[in-house]
């Protein structure tokens, strides 16, 4: 950041541990939510490479299957927990949101500070869980068995109940500050799509998160004290907690899904330099999945006994899932078309999406059918399906996410060859890695076992490579992303031409965001914002070229 | 830093102190809408057992002291009485009511801890647990009930003839009990800390008819906590 040492922004106005570690800055907040999802990918995309290497060729290789079932479980509990719930949200969400509002702060900085140190809580329960015995649960604690095992459930669970309060605190923030503090003329339908997908998501984080605490409290009940209301032995329904789990976990996957799609809607407008196609669509749309996330949980019981009625109640019911979210990807499209179309590594990562979503959410459908579930069912066309959702599309937006606010966060450019090079690298191991396992499970690999029949020992090897492509590429964005903040070329405010108010701001922004109220228009007219190019980016038309006499009135009153 | 311009009440991310009201409010309701939701597992799992087992429940709740419920439903409607009169009183700027009215609904939370300490007492030493504790005089196998319970215990007599699969059950009635009612007591507890503090500060002088933001969510929570009561006393109580 040498191109900065002159000016005072966000991040060199306080310096040392404590202006961090105690700051109430959204944008400090966000960053160091965003430095910690990084740390977490690393650690939880390494439990993945060694799963992935163990599953190289049948038979033990390289860990026991008791390891593996650890690896498994916590490769799932922390890249759910600790990575992708916080990514988009609590990372992108928090640096971003109060900057689209044109405003100072969230609603609580207090109370997204704490959000932020509850999630460290969990984080380091976490770890030590997994120094204290391990956990290998399956990131599902489903009971009996998380009950019986003699591994740190409670620690665990208990990390699992701190890091929802963080995010039930964060989806609070949020919606108070989409509420309460938009700018004068923001409408509701005058918001930056992101932000109708921040709204979505946080509704679903203060309604369902509660209800995994409790599950969770009740499982660390169960097994300190024999409460019995799981345990079958006692006349408890283990099955209870499943719905309670699953109430959650279901709407859970759109709070990684829906912030998601927030950015892409972003994404696909900018570098398309063309206004977003089906503005209200796509709002309408973010709300309509988070109400329907709610009443499909069942799709996850189907063979665990609950009645036929019910699953086809739910099957007929997730299907409708399906409407708004092809919705949105229709309407990227369109946004595309004609469009002017610039192939930043956001863009890529953003078109990246729409082929895994496609692939990912189509797949969806077959495991909605109740026929068709109960083959597919805990096989790895399951494990594919959520990768491809959670990964594929939730991952791979929130990195084109960080590269599209890079310039904005620091102040500088990173390599655009590098990064989108290195992103479609990711894309091709992606799917190297993921299509071979629909075949595997179509052809019955069952999940969660370390070792398999010799019959899958070729896709098994091509899902390795592809994944070994995909840790190389990932690392390698980290890289070019890290040198940026030393060699970066510094940024202007608005280096892509977006109409968003954040980009009115400086990069970085000074601690408190704009030094005068940004002007308020429509988020996705890009027709008053034109490239200069002493500047390096983009610049609202000046009135002064239109109107020389509105210059003139100001001068001689200063 | 930009606050000085500013009202030294006025967070420096608000415009003005209405907005902040506003959003304090707002985002106190929402934060109860979570707290029913963490309730409402429990709920569920009620719901569910007593659907399932409607004689287990009849016959469980008799072991209940409908008399200490309904005394505790009195304290805390009282109590909620009170922090929403001192709502009104800060409004008013009537300082010294203020801290007397919360002081009164510390006290009533405090007393409603007190009975809910004796009930607990009570089923403790009468092994009226859930099934798998130490004491519970519920377990399937009547061989391993405690004999301290055995012996001194005034309902063992009553339920030590009974089918070992119905008494199982009540079993989790009362995990049901204890779990529905001690969540419900930590609120308590915590309602306790944050009259408190309410207190404190009213004494120092924080609050004023413009700025009184935390004694109206302290009393929203405070609400909330004396509304899930309300629940709880019919539906384990006075089950019939």
């Amino acid at each position: 950041m040498n191109t900065h040492a002159s000016s005072v922004n966000y991040l060199n106005h306080e310096t040392g541990f404590k202006s961090w570690f105690m700051t109430l800055d959204h944008k400090r907040l966000g960053l160091m939510y965003m430095w910690s999802t990084f740390a977490a990918m690393l650690l939880g995309g390494s439990f993945a490479l060694l799963l992935r290497f163990e599953l190289f060729s049948p038979g033990k290789d390289l860990v026991s299957k008791d390891v593996y079932n650890h690896l498994f479980t916590l490769h799932g509990a922390v890249m759910i927990f600790l990575v992708i719930i916080p990514s988009i949200p609590a990372a992108l969400g928090n640096f971003v949101l109060p900057l689209m509002l044109g405003a100072k702060d969230v609603a609580f900085p207090k109370i997204n500070r704490l959000s932020y140190h509850l999630y460290l809580i969990g984080a380091v329960l976490l770890v030590l869980a997994i120094l204290t015995g391990g956990l290998d649960t399956g990131w599902t604690f489903y009971t009996p068995y998380s009950t019986s095992t003699d591994t740190s459930v409670v620690i665990a669970v208990f990390g699992a109940f701190v890091i929802g309060f963080s995010s039930i605190f964060t989806g609070l923030n949020f919606i108070a500050t989409i509420h309460k503090m938009r700018p004068p003329g923001m409408t509701w339908f005058k918001m930056p799509l992101l932000c109708w997908a921040l709204y979505a998501t946080s509704v679903i984080q203060i309604l369902a998160t509660p209800v995994l605490g409790i599950a969770l409290l009740l499982i660390a009940a169960e097994r300190i004290m024999g409460v019995g209301i799981f345990d079958p032995a006692l006349g408890g329904d283990p099955v209870l907690f499943q719905h309670l789990f699953w109430f959650y976990s279901h709407p859970a996957v759109y709070v990684m899904i829906l912030p998601a799609m927030g950015v892409l809607s972003e994404l696909f407008s900018t570098y398309s330099r063309k206004h977003i196609f089906g503005y209200s669509f796509i709002a309408y749309s973010s709300i309509a999945i988070a109400i329907v996330s709610f009443i499909v949980w069942g799709h996850h019981l189907y063979v665990s006994g609950q009645s036929a009625l019910v699953s086809i109640i739910f099957s007929a019911l997730t299907y409708t899932v399906a409407i708004p979210s092809a919705i949105k990807v229709f309407n990227w499209v369109a946004t595309m078309y004609k469009g002017s179309i610039s192939f930043t590594t956001g863009m890529v990562s953003a078109m990246s999406v729409i082929w895994l979503f496609g692939i990912g959410g189509l797949t969806g459908l077959w495991m909605a059918n109740l026929s068709t579930d109960m083959h597919l069912h805990d096989t790895y066309f399951v494990v594919s399906h959520f990768h491809f959702v959670m990964v594929g599309s939730a991952l791979f937006s929130y990195l084109g996410g960080v590269h599209h606010w890079w310039p904005k966060m620091f102040g500088v450019m990173y390599d655009e060859a590098k990064g989108r090079f290195w992103t479609i690298v990711s894309f091709l191991g992606f799917n190297l890695t993921f299509l071979p396992q629909f075949l595997m499970g179509t052809r019955g690999m069952p999940r969660r076992y370390f070792d398999y029949h010799p019959q899958y020992e070729y896709l098994n090897k091509i899902s390795t490579i592809g994944a070994a492509m995909i840790g190389l590429a990932v690392f390698m964005i980290f890289w070019n992303l890290w040198r940026s903040l030393k060699t970066g070329k510094k940024a202007s405010p608005n280096p892509w031409g977006a109409a968003t108010l954040e980009w009115q701001c400086a990069s970085p922004p000074t601690p408190h965001n704009f030094d005068e109220a940004p002007a308020v228009g429509d988020p996705y007219d890009m027709s008053l914002i034109q490239f200069k190019s002493d500047e390096e980016g983009y610049l609202p038309i000046n009135p002064c070229e239109h109107d020389p006499l509105i210059c003139k009135v100001e001068s001689t009153e200063a | 830093m930009s606050s000085d311009h500013h009202d030294s009440k006025l967070a420096h991310h608000f415009d003005d102190l209405e907005q902040q009201f506003d959003a304090n409010k707002f985002g106190m309701w929402v934060f109860l809408l979570t707290e029913i939701l963490f309730f409402s597992g429990l709920f569920v799992a009620y719901a569910t057992y007593r659907s399932n087992h409607p004689d287990v429940f009849q016959y469980a709740s008799q072991f209940l002291d409908t008399n200490l419920g309904a005394v505790n439903t009195a304290v805390l409607l009282l109590s909620s009485f009170t922090a929403a009169w001192a709502v009104r009183a800060v409004q008013l700027g009537q300082k010294n009511l203020v801290t007397t009215l919360l002081g009164i609904t510390v006290l009533c939370a405090c007393g409603f801890m007190a009975i809910k300490y004796m009930e607990y007492s009570h089923k403790y030493h009468e092994g009226l647990l859930w099934g798998n504790a130490e004491h519970s005089i519920f377990k399937e196998n009547t061989a391993d009930v405690a004999s301290s319970v055995r012996e001194h215990g005034h309902h063992w007599g009553d339920v030590k003839d009974l089918d070992p699969e119905f008494r199982r059950q009540t079993g989790i009635f009362f995990g049901i009990y204890f779990c529905l009612t001690g969540l419900h007591g930590i609120h308590v507890l915590l309602g306790i800390i944050l009259m408190l503090w309410l207190m404190r500060r009213n004494m120092r002088g924080d609050f004023s008819p413009e700025k009184y933001d935390a004694v109206d969510c302290g009393a929203l929570y405070w609400h909330l906590v004396d509304l899930i009561w309300i629940f709880l006393f019919p539906l384990l109580y006075l089950i019939s």
